[in-house]
């Protein structure tokens, strides 16, 4: 019987959402099997784990008081090195980001460029930030300098591709009333695309700065700079209630970030 | 748009008053002063006769990981399971626990601001913590090893998830609720029939885009300790081993495309 | 049945809404309610169900006082007023058959209705319905592949599911084209007599309302300014509904030119949704 036919007598079930009734079960097979074998193959230590329930509990006691006093100068140091390196690495990043960006759209570049631009961006977004790190401070030494690098550099990739894709689909009407003016590549850039794009530029900068400030925090784990180095000392030494002051003016600091970032997008639109 | 009137009678134009010019002069030179202020924090802190060793030692670094040992490829296929383990249960955990978080942080579905305020201070503080410091934190209280991993990209996840999907929530139309309640539904019904299939795609979505983030995030958990390729980069990094770390950077760099392609593929079908 | 007495509203913004509202439905009547853009015809009915909460009056419907209903008690009211909306307001990601469905979801529990574990006699009602009001081959479709005509009528069959005493319907046609309007205008009139509903119509349409409607009350500012039968209805009545205009020539015009449809906006603000819906 159809579907319509049963329904009259009052039967109904819902439409499955997988049409293929194989292919449904293969996927729901292949879920379950894939399951079981990731849970079987995560060996967890019992009794160490409960050793360290302790240990948890003790943070998250320290979160009730927190030991802003004791490591002052070293979350002091920390801070500064990390907000100095967050706002230097997105500057530079961002100003190397619009020429990577406008190679990177189709729309505008040769395919030669194109390809070389979307080549930077993708080894840039592919590798985690600490990844490149470790690499950069093998290269320039232990220290901020390091860390300002790792970050312009993943800010590069971010801002490019984003940025490309909104060149991409730009409304090319007022381009071509621009270059029919008779404006040349440059004037085409400034007249056209610039007004187009900034609002959203300026945007994911505020958003980039957001990002690279919570990086900052945990490339010093590798020796690039930052609040990162402090945090994890006090990590290892079980310094649990200042371990707890740095994430709580993390945490802080990105709320912060994010209040402003959304009042300064208002008053760019 | 100022127009100015020149001595002689004749009308100027100008893009902005000189006021606004004035004004857009200070802040330019506010913001190079500062970004020159933070520049010189940084080169006091740098030992600048590394740096200008520094393309010695980036030429000697390259001649050292090529060519790279595929032989060590073969000892390489554990940890990655693990790290895809990490990065899929992970992201499970997670979104399993963003999705209540979300209703409940949601202006439209939250059942009293009260509750709105702890759901989004959950948010917040999950978004701010990267994944690699609660690895960190988890190392030290669960022990070494892939559970550690595990929680730590949940605990991460459910605030990218959850501030993401209640956006989604927020922005739903709000007439089909409407019409639902009409009937006479419950609140959890009204929730089930009005809400949820107006946001399931953007949470299928989601979803999907940061599991493709925490595989990322997941081939550097080792570095603390907790477990996956990390381990292994670690261990391979302290012996000095740079034909390994090639390719355990090839095999970072294969997987996490593979992963993009594959969360960009589940995007595009489902929107 | 229904009686609504001194019935105000107060916007939180200080507008005034409704003003001292009284009107009585009879088991059976089918009331339109005419009035220009923003004279209070669809806080109204909304402050008959509760999706607007009333400042202060009564609402009655078969002798329960509506306005001081909670929780569980003001479900089950809701399950006997049944809405029918502007903009069809159906689950656009939902299929036709699950939208019919959602109308009974007063009557039964959370889990059933989450599995769409229906009673056969529910199920077989809706296919009825859907029979009733012509797509019975559409019950696999989903909402948003209808038009705009079809819509409407699903949202009538998931009204008439609620099984209702009562109609609550906002700008059926001001959606629709004229002949399809007429259609669902004809449809609501029918289903009404054959299951003795009572019904409140907001319209803007004048020719539609006095073609379908028992009784029409006429509403400017807030406030009721004509309750009459149709034929009473003449250029003066409207003069004082909606204000000066030549109404004898734009009689015939009427018909084919809709009116500017209302200032609804298709998004309201999600605050209305808080206050009124999910809550």
């Amino acid at each position: 019987m159809t579907r319509e036919q049963l329904a009259r007598v009052g039967r109904w079930q819902r439409l499955p959402r997988i049409a293929d009734a194989r292919l449904r079960w293969l996927l729901i097979g292949g879920a379950v099997i894939y399951l079981v074998l990731a849970l079987a193959s995560v060996q967890v230590n019992w009794a160490r784990v409960a050793e360290g329930m302790g240990r948890g509990l003790n943070f998250l006691a320290a979160f009730a008081q927190p030991d802003f006093v004791s490591r002052r100068g070293d979350i002091l140091d920390g801070l500064l090195e990390s907000l100095t390196m967050t706002l230097t690495s997105t500057v530079i990043g961002v100003a190397l980001a619009i020429p990577v960006g406008l190679g990177a759209a189709r729309n505008i570049a040769p395919l030669s460029v194109y390809l070389v631009c979307r080549g930077i961006i993708t080894v840039s977004r592919t590798f985690q930030e600490v990844i490149i790190a470790i690499l950069f401070v093998v290269m320039f030494g232990f220290g901020p300098l390091a860390g300002m690098i790792t970050l312009a550099f993943a800010t590069i990739g971010f801002m490019a591709k984003l940025l490309a894709e909104d060149i991409e689909d730009l409304d090319w009407r007022q381009v071509e009333a621009v270059r029919a003016t008779g404006a040349n590549w440059w004037q085409v850039m400034n007249h056209a695309v610039q007004p187009q794009v900034m609002p959203r530029l300026i945007g994911l900068s505020m958003y980039r700065l957001d990002i690279n400030f919570r990086e900052s925090a945990v490339i010093g784990i590798v020796g690039a700079g930052g609040i990162g180095a402090t945090l994890n000392t006090s990590i290892g030494r079980y310094e649990y209630d200042t371990s707890a002051a740095i994430l709580l003016i993390i945490i802080a600091i990105v709320l912060l970030c994010e209040y402003s970032s959304s009042h300064v997008r208002r008053w760019t639109q | 748009m100022p127009v100015t009137t020149t001595p002689q009678g004749t009308p100027i134009w100008r893009l902005r008053t000189t006021r606004a010019q004035w004004l857009g002069y200070l802040a330019w030179l506010g913001g190079i002063s500062l970004f020159l202020l933070c520049w010189k924090v940084i080169s006091d802190n740098t030992m600048w006769v590394f740096v200008e060793d520094a393309g010695r030692q980036g030429s000697d670094l390259v001649s050292r990981m090529l060519p790279p040992q595929w032989s060590y490829a073969q000892r390489l296929w554990k940890p990655m399971w693990d790290t895809l383990n990490i990065a899929t249960l992970g992201t499970l955990l997670g979104i399993a626990m963003a999705f209540p978080v979300a209703f409940l942080a949601a202006r439209n579905t939250s059942p009293h601001p009260l509750v709105r305020s702890a759901a989004l201070v959950i948010i917040v503080s999950s978004r701010s913590i990267n994944s690699l410091i609660w690895a960190m934190l988890l190392v030290t209280i669960l022990g070494p090893g892939v559970l550690a991993g595990i929680i730590a990209i949940a605990l991460r996840s459910i605030g990218f998830v959850g501030k993401l999907l209640y956006e989604a929530i927020e922005e739903i139309h709000p007439t089909p609720v409407e019409a639902i309640s009409a009937t006479g539904a419950s609140r959890m019904q009204v929730l089930n029939y009005g809400v949820l299939p107006q946001v399931l795609p953007a949470f299928a979505g989601i979803s999907v885009y940061r599991w493709d983030i925490n595989i990322r995030e997941s081939t550097v958990l080792g570095l603390v300790g907790a477990g996956g390729i990390g381990l292994q980069l670690n261990a391979a990094i302290n012996s000095l081993a740079w034909s390994q770390v090639s390719v355990i950077f090839l095999m970072i760099f294969a997987t996490v495309l593979v992963s993009e392609w594959i969360s960009a593929r589940v995007r595009h079908a489902i929107i | 049945m229904l009686t609504l007495s001194n019935l105000c509203k107060r916007y939180p913004t200080g507008d005034l809404a409704l003003t001292d509202i009284d009107l009585t439905l009879p088991r059976g009547q089918v009331l339109a309610l005419i009035g220009p853009s923003g004279a209070g015809k669809s806080t109204l009915i909304r402050c008959v169900n509760r999706l607007v909460e009333p400042t202060s009056g009564s609402v009655t419907l078969g002798g329960v006082e509506l306005t001081r209903l909670s929780g569980r008690r003001l479900r089950e009211a809701r399950r006997a007023m049944a809405m029918i909306f502007q903009e069809y307001a159906l689950v656009d990601r939902l299929t036709v058959m699950e939208n019919v469905l959602s109308g009974r979801l007063g009557y039964v529990g959370f889990w059933r209705s989450f599995l769409r574990r229906y009673p056969q006699e529910v199920v077989a009602e809706a296919f009825h319905l859907l029979e009733r009001v012509g797509l019975p081959h559409a019950i696999d479709k989903r909402a948003d592949a209808l038009s705009g005509g079809q819509r409407q009528r699903v949202g009538i069959a998931r009204a008439l599911l609620q099984r209702p005493e009562l109609l609550l319907v906002d700008e059926p046609t001001a959606s629709l084209d004229p002949k399809t309007s007429r259609q669902i205008m004809r449809l609501i009139r029918e289903l009404c007599a054959e299951h003795e509903l009572a019904a409140i119509i907001n319209i803007h349409d004048v020719l539609l309302a006095r073609q379908f409607a028992d009784r029409i009350v006429g509403l400017r500012a807030g406030r009721i300014v004509f309750d009459g039968r149709p034929e009473e209805l003449d250029a003066d009545i409207l003069t004082t509904i909606y204000g000066e205009e030549e109404w004898d020539t734009q009689s015939e015009a009427a018909s084919s030119q809709e009116p500017e449809s209302p200032a609804r906006p298709l998004h309201q603000p999600l605050t209305a949704v808080a206050a009124g819906g999910v809550r």
